[in-house]
C-alpha cells in the first residue's frame, strides 16, 4: 500500500510538469489554433539561461524568475514577430493549415542549432535546488523527495495563478472570449490580436517553468526537452486541447499512469504507452476527456 | 449626427454582395433594412461594424469617416453589432457575456450599473446570471446578445435578424424592446430583418434591398402600404 502511494506521488510530481507543458500548448492552441512545436525549443533556451544563472550566481530563485520572464518574452516575440506575419500572408487555401506548423518546426530547428552553438551539444548537469534524497519516515526512506515536493508546489502555484487570472480578472474574460469566439469578442471591444500575443506570453512562461522543473537533477542538452514536449502534447490531447483544466488533468493522469508503468512494468514501456494512450484517445474520444463534441468548428 | 452610407460596394471574392448602396439614418431613429436571403443584409452590417472590408464607398457616423475601422475600435466610438444567430458565447455564463460588452470601459461601477439596466429590460436574464449561456432558450439568448450590446453603451445599434428562429410571442417582445431602446434611450438603430411586417411596424424608415442594391427606401408606414413593393419584396 505504501508503495502504491509512493508511486502515485512520484506520478503526481512528474505529471504536474507534463501539465505545465500541456498548459503551454493549450494556451497557444486556444489563442491561435496552432500546435507550437517550437515550445520545446523556447523552453530549452530558458532552461539553459536558468542553468547559466544558477552557475554564476548560485541563486535558483533568481534563475527561475529570469527564465520565466524570458520565456514569456520569447513567446510574445514568436507570436508578434513570426506567427502574425505568417497568418497575414498565408491565411487562405491549403497552405494556411500547414504553414504555421511547419514554421514552428523550423523555429525549433533554428533554436536548437543556436543553443548548440552557444552552449555546445555536450550535456550540462543541472543541479537540483533542494535535496533529492527521499523523505524518511521512521526507519523507511521514501522515493518521494524534497525536489518532488518543490515540483508539485511550484506547479500548483502556477496553476492557481492561472486559474485566478482566467476566471476572476477582466483580462482572463477577454482571453477566454477571444478563444471561444474571436468575432463576438472583437464586436465587444476585445483587441483579439493582443489577446493572441498574451496567450503566447503565458504559454512561454508556463513552458519555462516546466523546462526548469523537469531538468532539475538531470542533464541538459539541446534535445533534452523533446520527451517533455511529447508527453505534454499527449496530455493536452487527452484533455481536449481546448480546456485549461483538461490540460492539467491530462498531465496528472498521464504522469500517474506512466509512473505506475515505470514501477511495475519497466521504463521501456513508458514511451510506447504514451503513444498508445494518444491513439486510443483519438480513436475513442477525439475531443478529449474535457472537450465538448462539436463545440466549435473553427 | 447621422449614419451615412455612400455608394458602398462590398465583394465576396468575385461576387458583388453589396453593389453601390447609399442611405442615411437620422440620429435617434430606427431604420429597418428589409430583404430576402442573399440580398446582402448581413454583409451590409458586417461591413458597417468593421468585420468586412468595403471595396468602394464610404461610411460615416456622427460626421466621422469610419470606413475600414476595426470592430474593436468602433465599439469605443459607440457602435454595437449584434451579429446573426444569437451572438452569445455559449461557454461563458450570462453574467460573463454581459460583462464582455463593458470590458473596454474598465469601470466596475459603470459595468454593474449597465448590467442592472439590462436586468430591468430583460428580467429573465437576472434569474440566470450564473448559468452558462448554452442553457438558455433561443429567445433568452437573443435577449442576452442585445443585453451585451447594451452594456457597451452604444449610440448606434446594428441588429442582424433578431427574430430569426424565435416563437411569435418572443419576436413581439424582442421588437418591442428594440423600439423601446430607440424611443426611450435615444439609441439609433439599424435593424436588418426578413420579417418585413414586424420590422417596418416599429421602424421610422425602411430600406428595401435586393441583390445588393437598394430598390426602395422611405417612410416605413408608406412602404408597408405600397402594393407593388408588397408583392415584389415584402412577401405578404
Amino acid at each position: 500500500m505504501q508503495q502504491v502511494i509512493n508511486v502515485f506521488l512520484i506520478g503526481i510530481s512528474i505529471g504536474s510538469i507534463y501539465a505545465l507543458m500541456s498548459l503551454a500548448l493549450v494556451l497557444v492552441w486556444r489563442s491561435t489554433r496552432v500546435v507550437n512545436f517550437a515550445q520545446a525549443g523556447q523552453a530549452i533556451v530558458t532552461t539553459y539561461v536558468a542553468w547559466e544563472v544558477v552557475n554564476r550566481s548560485g541563486s535558483f530563485l533568481m534563475a527561475f524568475i529570469l527564465a520565466v520572464a524570458i520565456g514569456g518574452l520569447i513567446g510574445g516575440l514568436v507570436e508578434s514577430g513570426m506567427m502574425r506575419t505568417l497568418f497575414k500572408h498565408a491565411s487562405d487555401g491549403p497552405v494556411a493549415a500547414v504553414a504555421p506548423v511547419i514554421a514552428t518546426l523550423g523555429l525549433l530547428g533554428v533554436i536548437r542549432a543556436l543553443v548548440g552553438l552557444i552552449w555546445t551539444n555536450e550535456g550540462k548537469r543541472f543541479e537540483s535546488p533542494v535535496s533529492t534524497a527521499g523523505f524518511v519516515i521512521g526507519d523507511t526512506t521514501l522515493p518521494f523527495s524534497r525536489l518532488n515536493l518543490l515540483i508539485i508546489c511550484t506547479a500548483a502555484i502556477v496553476m492557481i495563478v492561472f486559474s485566478i487570472l482566467f476566471q476572476r480578472t477582466n483580462l482572463g474574460l477577454a482571453l477566454r472570449a477571444a478563444a471561444y469566439n474571436p468575432e463576438i469578442a472583437r464586436l465587444s471591444g476585445v483587441k483579439v490580436s493582443m489577446t493572441r500575443t498574451i496567450g503566447w506570453v503565458f504559454a512561454g512562461a508556463a513552458g519555462a517553468v516546466a523546462g526548469i522543473l523537469v531538468s532539475s537533477n538531470d542533464t541538459l542538452n539541446p534535445y533534452s526537452l523533446d520527451v517533455l514536449f511529447v508527453f505534454g502534447f499527449v496530455a493536452a490531447v487527452v484533455g481536449g486541447l481546448e480546456s485549461l483544466v483538461g490540460a492539467v488533468v491530462g498531465g496528472l493522469v498521464l504522469g500517474v499512469g506512466l509512473s505506475f508503468i515505470t514501477f511495475y512494468l519497466g521504463t521501456s514501456l513508458v514511451f510506447p504507452t504514451a503513444f498508445i494512450v494518444l491513439v486510443i484517445v483519438l480513436l475513442v474520444r477525439p475531443s478529449g476527456i474535457f472537450g465538448v463534441k462539436g463545440a466549435r468548428s473553427a | 449626427m447621422t449614419l451615412k452610407v455612400e455608394r458602398l460596394v462590398v465583394e465576396h471574392g468575385a461576387i458583388r454582395a453589396i453593389d453601390g448602396i447609399s442611405f442615411e439614418v437620422a440620429e435617434g431613429s430606427l431604420a429597418a433594412v428589409i430583404g430576402s436571403n442573399g440580398a446582402g443584409k448581413t454583409t451590409l452590417l458586417r461591413t458597417l461594424s468593421g468585420l468586412k472590408d468595403a471595396k468602394l464607398g464610404k461610411v460615416s457616423w456622427m460626421g466621422r469617416d469610419i470606413t475600414g475601422m476595426k470592430p474593436e475600435d468602433l465599439v469605443r466610438r459607440g457602435l454595437a453589432h449584434v451579429s446573426e444567430g444569437k451572438s452569445v458565447i455559449p461557454e461563458l455564463t450570462v453574467k460573463e457575456n454581459l460583462a464582455l460588452g463593458g470590458l473596454w470601459r474598465n469601470n466596475k461601477t459603470e459595468l454593474a450599473q449597465s448590467i442592472e439596466e439590462v436586468v430591468e429590460i430583460f428580467p429573465r436574464l437576472g434569474e440566470r446570471m450564473s448559468q452558462r449561456a448554452d442553457t438558455l432558450s433561443g429567445g433568452e439568448r437573443q435577449m442576452l446578445a442585445i443585453g451585451r450590446a447594451h452594456v457597451s453603451k452604444p449610440s448606434l445599434l446594428l441588429l442582424d435578424e433578431p427574430s430569426l428562429g424565435l416563437a411569435p410571442l418572443v419576436v413581439e417582445q424582442i421588437f418591442q424592446t428594440i423600439a423601446m431602446l430607440c424611443r426611450d434611450r435615444g439609441i439609433t438603430v439599424l435593424l436588418v430583418e426578413q420579417n418585413a411586417l414586424g420590422a417596418l411596424a416599429i421602424a421610422d424608415k425602411g430600406i428595401i434591398i435586393n441583390l445588393g442594391k437598394v430598390v426602395a427606401q422611405g417612410d416605413a408606414k408608406e412602404l408597408i402600404d405600397d402594393p407593388a413593393l408588397r408583392s415584389a419584396y415584402l412577401g405578404y
